[in-house]
């Protein structure tokens, strides 16, 4: 499993419209899941309405999971997503 | 006649029969479905369809109101297609239940779960969630979408339309709104705006379903809805329609052009709000900043102090709202004119020269603290700059001023994050403050002068008291050549200036404001395209030499 930290930045915080396409994104990564944890719940990113009610909001830090099929990579491309939309 | 009155939303005039929009709301029966298979492949079908109708809907918002209005449709497509909200439905329909009753069950649990976060953006998608769902089940029962039933165009009524109501709507078919509940901020009111559809809302139980196709006129300047009007009523508003709509014409080609003068002079010409809510008339009116936001309304509001929480939020969502575009708050003004029992105020002879304003927070530096704190907060999520009113003195300033760097080293200690940049002004509204402004450029960023206070206290005229009509004139040299000493000592000492008083509109004095080199205008947000286009037709160099030599004549015209 990879793991990464990211502090919220958006002032939004996780809206639905990003949240959205992040959901989309990640069902193109066949093999791989994706889960983001804010304190002791952890969701999986393709739920969007789930994602939505964390009420995560700009400066909490949420913990970023990927777990599957090439991880590293997809790590990688999940938190350049989260550098640009959040 | 009956005349109804709400709050007009989307300025305009419009007539035509009133229709009642018809809303399929057949009672969805609950039963045990065939079997999961069968039930399941409805969903799906419904699905597809609902998701092929919103992009379809994001293409026709965006080319009627643009990106913004295409947005929303695109979001309730994503939730269509949501995984959570799918296995949702799916768990239920393997229980055994019919399809349309779970959809209902599903929506009404996620419409729950966002009306009870505590954050307003994510309280607003409740509404996205039914719409959704009240899609897909409309597609399943095979409602008709549209609401409209009428081969005439009609005054559209209903006690609140959904986002996606209003854009399916056939707008050849519709004159103007009226609903009865609603705000300024739902998306009925905007997308009204947006289309230049008059709208008024909030009428409440004025609107009675026996008015069914009378004749009413709407409209949407002063939220006044006329049943059978008598025929000067008529003839009066058709007139105001017909010029409104040739003038507004001109304006709009106005939208995204430069505030420049024909000799190459510019200006920023920025609005006046009083509620966080306005931020999007500034906007579609493409005003350039805001030069003005007076903060009272959240005391006004209130039954006690406003918090430092609820200011900050107010604030935040202001500057968020305005993208990076200047954003001028001034700190409570309250006294004179404007009371609030909580404050404790005692009753004063002359309260327009009392304790108010300035005078009040810094008498009482624990409620000016709060605010400081909410507006630098806020000052991260925008560009802020703070205002102070009713100065005199330059110790005023500087001790606000000291407010301010205790409020900010609070912050460091804390942590808490607020913009290295945010610029600090006054309002130049006493005459001793224009007198004195070499002096109090000095000690600020920039000068915004309130001419409505600058005039009374100028000419010792009471503002609020109409029999005093020709003797209150903004117009006096008095008051002109004050502001011309003002911008030049702004100047000189490389300090912005601007007027925020009801004068920065007045279209007869804009080729003076220009002359003297005025560099900000803030004004209603109605008026930013007049202003613009009276900018666009002077010409500085013409005129600012005959302007500036009568006005510093020591010969009075006749």
């Amino acid at each position: 499993m990879k793991k990464f930290d990211y502090v919220i930045t958006d002032p939004v915080g996780i809206h639905a419209r990003p949240a959205g396409v992040l959901a989309k994104e990640v069902k193109n990564y066949e093999g791989a899941t994706v889960t983001i944890t804010k304190g002791d719940r952890t969701v999986d990113v393709r739920k969007l309405m789930a994602i939505m009610g964390m009420g995560i909001k700009q400066g909490d830090t949420v913990t970023v999971s990927v777990d599957g099929a090439n991880e590293e990579e997809v790590a990688a491309k999940i938190e350049e997503f989260f550098k640009t939309y959040f | 006649m009956i005349t109804i009155q709400g709050k007009g939303v989307s300025a305009g005039v419009a007539a035509g029969p009133i229709y009642f929009y018809q809303r399929a709301e057949a009672e969805i029966q609950r039963k045990t479905n065939a079997d999961f298979e069968t039930e399941w492949k409805r969903f799906k079908d419904a699905q597809a369809k609902a998701i092929e109708q919103l992009g379809a809907l994001a293409e026709k918002a965006r080319e009627e109101a643009g990106d913004e209005a295409a947005l929303l449709f695109e979001t309730h497509q994503l939730m269509a297609e949501d995984l959570d909200y799918e296995e949702a439905i799916e768990e239920a329909v393997r229980g055994g239940l019919n399809i349309e009753a779970v959809i209902e069950d599903v929506r009404d649990r996620f419409a729950e779960m966002f009306a009870s976060m505590d954050d307003a953006y994510m309280q607003a998608r409740s509404a996205d969630v039914k719409d959704v769902s009240n899609r897909i089940i409309g597609i399943l029962t095979g409602a008709v979408q549209g609401g409209i039933d009428s081969d005439v165009p009609v005054i559209l009524a209903a006690d609140d339309l959904a986002p996606s109501e209003t854009v399916q709507l056939d707008k050849s078919k519709i004159l103007g709104f009226i609903t009865e509940g609603g705000s300024g901020s739902s998306h009925t009111a905007i997308l009204a705006r947006t289309m230049g559809i008059p709208a008024i809302i909030g009428v409440g139980s004025q609107l009675k379903e026996e008015y069914a196709g009378r004749e009413v006129i709407v409209d949407g300047g002063t939220g006044a809805a006329v049943l059978e009007p008598d025929a000067e009523t008529r003839a009066r508003l058709m007139k105001k329609q017909e010029e409104q709509r040739r003038h507004q014409e001109m304006l709009d080609l106005l939208k995204g052009k430069e505030n420049v003068t024909k000799d190459g002079h510019s200006i920023r010409i920025y609005c006046n709000i009083g509620n966080p809510e306005d931020v999007h008339v500034v906007l579609s009116n493409d005003g350039g900043g805001i030069g003005l936001f007076r903060s009272e309304f959240l005391y006004l509001g209130c039954d006690d102090y406003p918090s430092e929480e609820y200011q900050f939020e107010a604030y935040k969502k202001v500057l968020s709202d305005m993208g990076g575009k200047e954003v001028v708050i001034r700190t409570l003004d309250i006294g004179a004119d404007k009371q609030i029992g909580y404050f404790d105020l005692p009753s004063e002879e002359n309260p327009a020269m009392g304790n108010r304003a300035l005078r009040i927070c810094l008498n009482r530096p624990e409620i000016f603290r709060t605010q400081l704190r909410a507006l630098y907060r806020a000052s991260a999520f925008g560009k802020l700059c703070i205002m102070f009113p009713m100065v005199a003195s330059v110790w005023e300033v500087r001790e606000a001023k000291k407010l301010c760097e205790q409020v900010k080293r609070e912050l460091d200690t804390e942590g808490v994050a607020y913009s290295p940049d945010v610029q600090i002004g006054i309002m130049i509204e006493t005459p001793a403050a224009a007198v004195i402004s070499d002096r109090l450029a000095k000690e600020v960023d920039f000068f915004s002068c309130g001419t409505n206070d600058l005039t009374q206290y100028t000419l010792a005229c009471d503002r609020q008291n109409n029999d005093l009509g020709r003797f209150f004139d903004p117009h006096h040299p008095a008051v002109l050549r004050l502001l011309k000493m003002v911008a030049d000592n702004a100047h000189k000492n490389g300090i912005w200036v601007g007027i925020c008083g009801e004068l920065g509109a007045d279209l007869q004095l804009t080729e003076t404001f220009l002359s003297i080199g005025i560099d900000e205008l803030s004004v209603s947000p109605r008026a930013v395209l007049p202003l613009r286009q009276k900018v666009r037709e002077s010409n500085v160099a013409q005129v600012r030499d005959g302007l500036l030599g009568a006005l510093l004549s020591d010969q009075t015209p006749v």
